[in-house]
């Protein structure tokens, strides 16, 4: 069961924001997606979350055509940059929100969805606090909650979208490593993207440079660090941003 | 030199100038044009003693008047927080030719006079109008009926909703549904669980504000209403009727009520704001 | 090649779905606000230009139009300056009482027109406070253009505050600060600071303020009395056109009004379009 992307392209307007971009990872396996803003790391991330449509190519994800299934029924969990939160709606709601709107047939009763929410908020450490709002919260656990909003769905893999970007330094040190081991934990196939190369090769076990809608360069995270192959991932890898 | 307000100890020091002037026309202004003269109304009803402002209120016609103001005003707010709130959504998230056209004439009913706005719907419905003569055919008469009433304050209270609505259905971002839909949902899911709920408070703040403002509406409404005391007279009409028959106190009663909703209705609004406010 | 199961993504809605929420959302607009505008126009012209030019030429058109344009004359620049002066208090300065003063500004929105002139009854009329003073000094308010103007100060003077208190908040106090720091004094960093500021949300609101006043019918309904060539506005004028069967001169004298409201409406968009954010910080009506 392993994630094949195969020539995807995708333009906006006279914007090429992806070309011909193939990649393939294996079950379980953490990929970054690292690069600057305008690579089209998010724009692959949203296709991969039923975002977007591509112009060209395929995906494939657990022998399933995976451009054939529709966004709701992918359960590819995706966690927001601004996470997304419902506001109108406590903690414990957002959390069970992708277990209520299942079919009627699917669906678990109340209290099977109020256990799992119970589970789900004590995994992200955040017991104690469903009944809250999330502007009650800080940005760190909001983003907690946002990540147990989407594992809540039981999901095929996890889309991240540069989910610590709004977070402050100290914050994201802890989130990374906490997300590392959750990874570890649960052995979900994970896609992150991320413009911070620290970020990126602390957690994951590929990294893909992405650059102008191209991948320059995909492999162990190791291997891209110490062995860069393109002008552009040297010169991406040396400039030490943020 | 600049000429610097003096300091006060109830007030933070500012460096500029204009504090003394600028506060003080103002509340002259205000107190001259607006308190005393609300204070009027405020006072003058009591004159009859509170039997007799309990009289003129029990009155069958002054009760009708009242009822029917407020009747229809909630009625036509009703329909208005629900066509209100399709014309804010197609303005704001589709794209169609004209639609920059559309959108400047939503305020139509705040740039057009009343009475001009009151001449052209009862003409529009009356029995041989545009509108009113294919109705007629089907049996349903809109002048010098309640139902005139409501389509006056319909067109009176049209932009509010959509004017509030607009703004945060500009500034809503679409992650949250975005987010709903990657969970499991269907659009309809989304819309009803997660976009509907977040356009909640404002679109009850947009519902006080044209029920607020039909309550109190006469230019547009005496045309088509016909007038027939016990049927289509609205309060406003009837406070000027009390007037004409120099029946100050009377007139002022109602005036009190009406005053006195108005208030009710700005406190509504506040909280209805607050809430909004509080939900970030 | 791509597989897909929808081309919709998931924050669209279905293009049919589109289409009919289009449709019926212009039919709405088209009969509520379309129509009758029309029909004003269509009604005003249906005997001719030669008719719609006599109806303005008669006496009392004459007069009632003269009428609005000073009862506008006065009342707007009022109202300008009390605009200006309480969003230079609230905006400049702290001092408590400030939100209830605001709120006070906004009470002619709630009140209704009848009740705004009823009030105005209330304290010079010949039952009012100061009606047996005025009727010794053979002073007329009621009845007569100076309640007209009162009253339409009182439903108009919103306009100009509401939209110069949130822009003038917006804006901050820093370069006035500046400005007086640099030795200039209240005058001068009003001219020549602030004012090129707000100029244009300044027009905004005298341009909402100036089109209210010279429609406002239901507060001067009740001060005026309704003297046909004395004390009828415009609007005054066409109710009792209309009431007298004149369709015709009643709608042409309506016309006139609306194309002031059209010509009100194509300015407030032009003006919100080039100057959006130099209009209003937050824009609630």
């Amino acid at each position: 069961m392993s994630l094949t992307i195969d020539s995807v392209s995708k333009r906006f307007g006279s914007f090429e924001a992806l070309e011909g971009v193939s990649l393939r990872a294996p079950q379980g396996a953490f990929v970054a997606l690292l690069g600057p803003s305008g690579s089209g790391k998010t724009t692959l991330l949203r296709i991969l979350g039923g975002l977007e449509f591509p112009d060209a190519g395929s995906i494939h994800f657990a022998d399933l055509n995976w451009l054939g299934v529709p966004a709701r029924a992918r359960r590819a969990g995706f966690v927001f940059q601004h996470y997304a939160l419902f506001k109108h709606m406590t903690v414990a709601q957002n959390v069970a929100f992708g277990l209520t709107v299942k079919p009627r047939r699917e669906r678990p009763p109340r209290g099977e969805i109020a256990r799992r929410v119970e589970e789900l908020l004590a995994l992200v450490q955040l017991e104690g606090l469903g009944k809250r709002y999330p502007s009650q919260l800080s940005g760190g656990q909001r983003q907690r909650v946002a990540l147990a909003r989407a594992l809540a769905i039981e999901p095929r893999m996890l889309l991240l979208d540069e989910p610590f970007g709004a977070l402050d330094a100290k914050v994201r040190k802890e989130l990374r490593v906490w997300l590392r081991s959750l990874h570890e934990k649960l052995g979900l196939t994970t896609i992150f993207v991320t413009h911070d190369q620290d970020e990126a090769f602390a957690m994951a076990d590929l990294v893909a440079v992405m650059n102008a809608g191209k991948i320059e360069q995909y492999g162990p995270a190791h291997d891209v660090r110490s062995t860069p192959r393109t002008p552009f991932v040297l010169d991406f890898l040396e400039t030490r941003a943020n | 030199m600049a000429a610097l307000a003096p300091a006060r100890r109830w007030r933070n020091p500012s460096a500029l100038p204009g504090f003394g002037l600028s506060l003080g026309f103002t509340l002259f202004y205000l107190s001259a044009l607006v308190l005393v003269p609300l204070a009027a109304l405020v006072i003058r009803p009591w004159e009859i003693g509170w039997s007799g402002f309990r009289e003129v209120l029990a009155d069958a016609r002054v009760v009708h008047a009242l009822l029917l103001s407020f009747g229809a005003s909630f009625i036509a707010a009703a329909i208005n927080t629900a066509f209100g709130l399709l014309v804010a959504w197609v303005l704001v998230r589709y794209r169609f030719p004209g639609k920059n056209v559309v959108d400047a004439i939503v305020d139509l009913p705040f740039a057009l006079p009343t009475a001009v706005a009151g001449i052209a719907l009862s003409t529009l419905y009356a029995r041989n109008g545009w509108i009113g003569a294919p109705l007629s055919e089907h049996g349903i008469t809109v002048a010098y009926t309640p139902l005139g009433v409501v389509v006056a304050l319909t067109f009176i209270g049209l932009p509010f909703v959509v004017r509030t609505l607009q703004p945060v259905l500009v500034e809503m971002s679409r992650e949250a549904e975005e987010a709903a839909a990657t969970l499991g949902a269907t659009r309809f899911q989304t819309l009803r669980r997660v976009v509907f709920p977040a356009l909640l408070p404002s679109l009850l703040t947009g519902a006080a504000l044209a029920f607020a403002r039909a309550v109190g509406e006469y230019g547009s409404v005496i045309f088509i209403a016909g007038n027939l005391p016990g049927i289509s007279e609205i309060a406003p009409l009837l406070i000027i009727i009390k007037l004409n028959e120099n029946d100050v106190a009377g007139a002022s009663a109602i005036g009190v009520v009406m005053l006195a909703i108005s208030f009710v209705m700005l406190l509504t609004l506040n909280l209805l704001q607050a809430w909004s406010a509080a939900r970030k | 090649m791509t597989h897909r199961a929808e081309t919709l993504r998931p924050t669209e809605d279905h293009p049919l779905l589109r289409v009919a929420l289009i449709a019926i959302a212009l039919a709405f607009l088209g009969a509520f606000l379309v129509l009758p505008l029309v029909t004003v126009f269509h009604e005003a012209f249906s005997d001719g230009l030669a008719a719609v030019w006599a109806a303005l030429r008669e006496a009392d058109a004459q007069s009632a139009i003269g009428l609005t344009l000073i009862t506008a004359a006065i009342a707007v620049p009022l109202n300008a300056a009390f605009g200006v002066a309480a969003s230079w208090a609230v905006a400049k300065f702290d001092f408590p009482g400030k939100g209830l003063l605001v709120t006070l500004i906004d009470l002619p929105f709630s009140v209704s027109p009848v009740v705004s002139g009823l009030i105005y009854v209330l304290v010079f009329g010949l039952q009012g406070w100061f009606g047996d003073w005025l009727r010794q000094h053979d002073v007329k308010i009621i009845f007569a253009l100076p309640g007209i103007v009162l009253a339409t100060i009182f439903v108009t003077f919103p306009f100009v505050a509401r939209e110069l208190i949130p822009l003038m908040t917006d804006q901050g106090r820093e370069e006035e600060e500046a400005a007086v720091s640099l030795g200039a004094s209240g005058w001068s960093t009003f001219r020549r600071v602030t004012l090129p500021n707000i100029k244009w949300g300044l027009l905004y609101g005298v341009l909402l303020c100036n089109a209210r006043a010279m429609g406002e019918f239901g507060a001067v309904s009740v001060v005026s009395g309704h003297i046909r060539g004395l004390t009828d506005t415009m609007p005054l004028h066409i109710e009792a056109l209309y009431n007298d069967y004149q369709y015709v001169a009643a709608f042409a004298v309506a016309s006139v009004l609306a194309c002031l409201a059209l010509v009100t409406l194509t300015l407030k968009s032009v003006l919100e379009w080039r100057y959006g954010d130099e209009i209003a910080a937050v824009h609630h009506h």
